[in-house]
């Protein structure tokens, strides 16, 4: 029986996952997710009154975006509230280039990565100077500008209306069916997720957490504050713009109202609820919020069975319970669910001896 | 030429004057301690050479380069590290992670490389984490506190992680602000011990700020003493233990003196 962990050498004790169970986890968790998930899917679908294909899609699509925005607010101490704006200009960059311009899948993908991060790199500017709350009504007013820009540039974005955008194939492969697609958007999660665990335990990821502890500190040590935070601003908006992109050509329409105020702010709550700094918050988070609102469905639909008119009494019923669980949840788990998990991996790893 | 040369230093805030004209220079692989009572601006002297304050007036030359000219993240690259008075540590980083952002100038990878994590960024991790464990960790004897929270040990232990990630900054003056500063006589012997072995097994110049006579007088070569803002005296340790200006200006009268000066 193990009674601890000993490593021989350092390229061991650096890896993310220690022995040879958690490797053996986490292959099988993904062959899972690759090979048994998608037939699992439909029969669950019948249970729960909801395609838990196309909400496992928008988990993944929307867990590369709260891994970016966890990077800046979680990582690098930067809050932001436009990054529902972000995903925006990366779903409109890559439905314009797709449709209108007629580029490849492939490459509209990426660009819409690379615009993003551009606009949030420019909104990104006032972080060498503000900080906290200042930062937050700073990343707010993009969130308008682009708010306003994507409902008013009617030439370009279709105005409030939007315009309908087309399955895209990849390398001939279409991706036409949710299943399809769900395979594009594992694919890209898992490597988003591996690519910010890989950068934090690296030069830059460490650099970006030293400037959320004590910047002043990290810019003695020869941190470049303004090339990191932007850094962060950069990676994090690619993040979101390539997760935009891909929610653009799943959902089949792009407008400006999937990407308002709202959005940024679920996104924050995303990575609030699922724990800043740690990488399985995004994700944990996600799911979270993702879900929730189509469990509660449930209940309430068997109430309203029992009582035809509750809802002519309470109109926002599941609203409400949403609310209050959030809150719930912030009040007994304010580090995250990620937090909540640690502890019990860590009551299970000695249980019964856990002294 | 003295490896680290601050001339004709002038700093206030306000109307208050911090620093009035002041000149040292300290020569390569010496302990160099800086004394003075509260407030005299011994950290101001420290914060001007690390581009934290910028002085109104006067020059800091580092082997022969003005450094007034560098913003504050190029001095760190130039081979100038410190310690601070309250711990400044990464709060919630591992030790081993803080102990490896002090070589922050010194990794080449970007984040491309680090995110793929690609044989380049890869290969110079792996050099850090032997570098850190062989000639830090072990120095420093903090083995056992590698993978803690910082912010979850206790006060000396954190003074030494502050010193490791100093050290990983692979300087070549070590500007030490108060390393002994609340610390039991043990703990302070082990500082003590550190600070020369640093000192005498890599050559690296200390510059020393501290309150405890016994050690400043112990290890330093020689003394600089400080008060309002301006040089009162400076020499070898037993000439500042017998210099009138000191006794009378830092430690008030001579009774008190022989105490605190261990005569």
């Amino acid at each position: 029986m193990p009674t601890g962990l000993f490593h021989t050498r350092y390229e061991d004790d650096e890896k993310i996952f220690h022995t040879l169970w958690v490797r053996i986890w986490m292959w099988s968790f993904v062959l899972f997710l690759f090979l048994v998930f998608p037939f699992v899917a439909s029969p669950l679908s019948g249970f729960f009154g909801f395609s838990v294909q196309h909400m496992a899609n928008m988990i993944g699509i929307f867990i590369i975006g709260a891994h970016g925005l966890n990077l800046l607010t979680g990582f690098t101490g930067q809050i932001s509230l436009g990054h529902g704006a972000f995903m925006g200009v990366g779903a409109f960059t890559s439905a314009i280039l797709f449709m209108k311009a007629g580029w490849p899948f492939w490459l509209s993908l990426p660009a819409a990565g690379f615009v993003s991060a551009g606009v949030g790199m420019i909104f990104g500017v006032p972080s060498l100077r503000l900080r906290g709350l200042y930062l937050a009504i700073a990343t707010m007013a993009a969130q308008f500008i682009i708010d306003y820009a994507m409902r008013n540039w009617t030439s370009l974005t279709g105005g409030s209306a939007g315009f309908n955008v087309d399955r895209p194939s990849i390398f001939g492969f279409a991706l036409d069916t949710d299943l399809r697609y769900y395979y594009l958007i594992l694919v890209l999660a898992i490597v988003s997720t591996l690519f910010l665990k890989n950068l934090l335990r690296t030069k830059t990821g460490r650099a970006m957490v030293a400037i959320r502890d004590r910047y002043l500190s990290a810019e003695i040590m020869g941190v470049n504050l303004f090339k990191y935070r932007l850094l962060a601003f950069g990676i994090s908006s690619f993040y979101v713009g390539v997760a935009g992109g891909l929610f653009a050509h799943y959902n089949l329409v792009v407008s400006d109202e999937h990407f308002t105020m709202w959005l940024s702010i679920q996104y924050l709550a995303m990575v609030i609820i699922g724990g800043l700094g740690h990488v399985l918050g995004g994700i944990f988070g996600t799911i979270f919020m993702v879900l929730l609102p189509e469990l509660l469905r449930i209940p309430t639909e068997i109430l309203s069975n029992i009582y035809p008119n509750i809802f002519a009494i309470f109109g926002t019923l599941r609203e409400l319970v949403f609310g209050l669980v959030i809150i719930l949840f912030l009040i007994f788990e304010p580090d995250g669910l990620a937090a909540r998990w640690h502890t019990i991996r860590a009551y299970w790893k000695l249980w019964p001896f856990s002294y | 030429m003295a490896q680290l040369q601050v001339q004709d230093l002038h700093l206030s805030f306000g109307g208050l004057t911090a620093l009035n004209g002041i000149s040292l220079s300290v020569e390569l692989g010496e302990i160099f301690a800086i004394i003075g009572p509260n407030g005299a601006g011994k950290t101001c002297i420290l914060n001007c050479i690390c581009r934290f304050y910028h002085p109104d007036q006067g020059s800091v030359i580092f082997e022969n380069q003005e450094i007034l000219n560098f913003p504050p993240h190029k001095i760190a690259g130039m081979g100038i590290a410190r310690t601070f008075q309250n711990i400044e540590l990464f709060q919630g980083m591992t030790v081993l992670d803080n102990i490896k952002l002090g070589a922050h100038v010194h990794l080449r990878s970007g984040f491309l490389s680090g995110g793929f994590y690609w044989g380049k960024a890869r290969k110079e991790e792996m050099k850090l984490r032997r570098e850190v464990e062989e000639q830090i960790i072990d120095l420093l004897e903090i083995q056992a506190i590698r993978k803690e929270i910082v912010g979850t040990l206790p006060y000396g232990l954190q003074k030494r992680v502050e010193l490791a990630r100093a050290l990983a900054m692979r300087p070549k003056i070590l500007l030490l602000d108060e390393p002994m500063a609340g610390m039991n006589l043990e703990e302070t012997e082990d500082m003590a011990r550190f600070i020369l072995d640093i000192n005498e097994e890599r050559g690296v110049t200390i510059v020393l700020i501290e309150h405890d006579m016994g050690v400043v007088m112990d290890i330093s070569d020689r003394i600089f003493v400080l008060d309002f803002g301006t040089r009162i005296a400076e020499g070898r340790p037993e000439e500042i233990q017998h210099n009138e200006h000191v006794i009378n200006a830092y430690l008030g009268g001579s009774d008190a003196a022989f105490s605190k000066l261990g005569l």
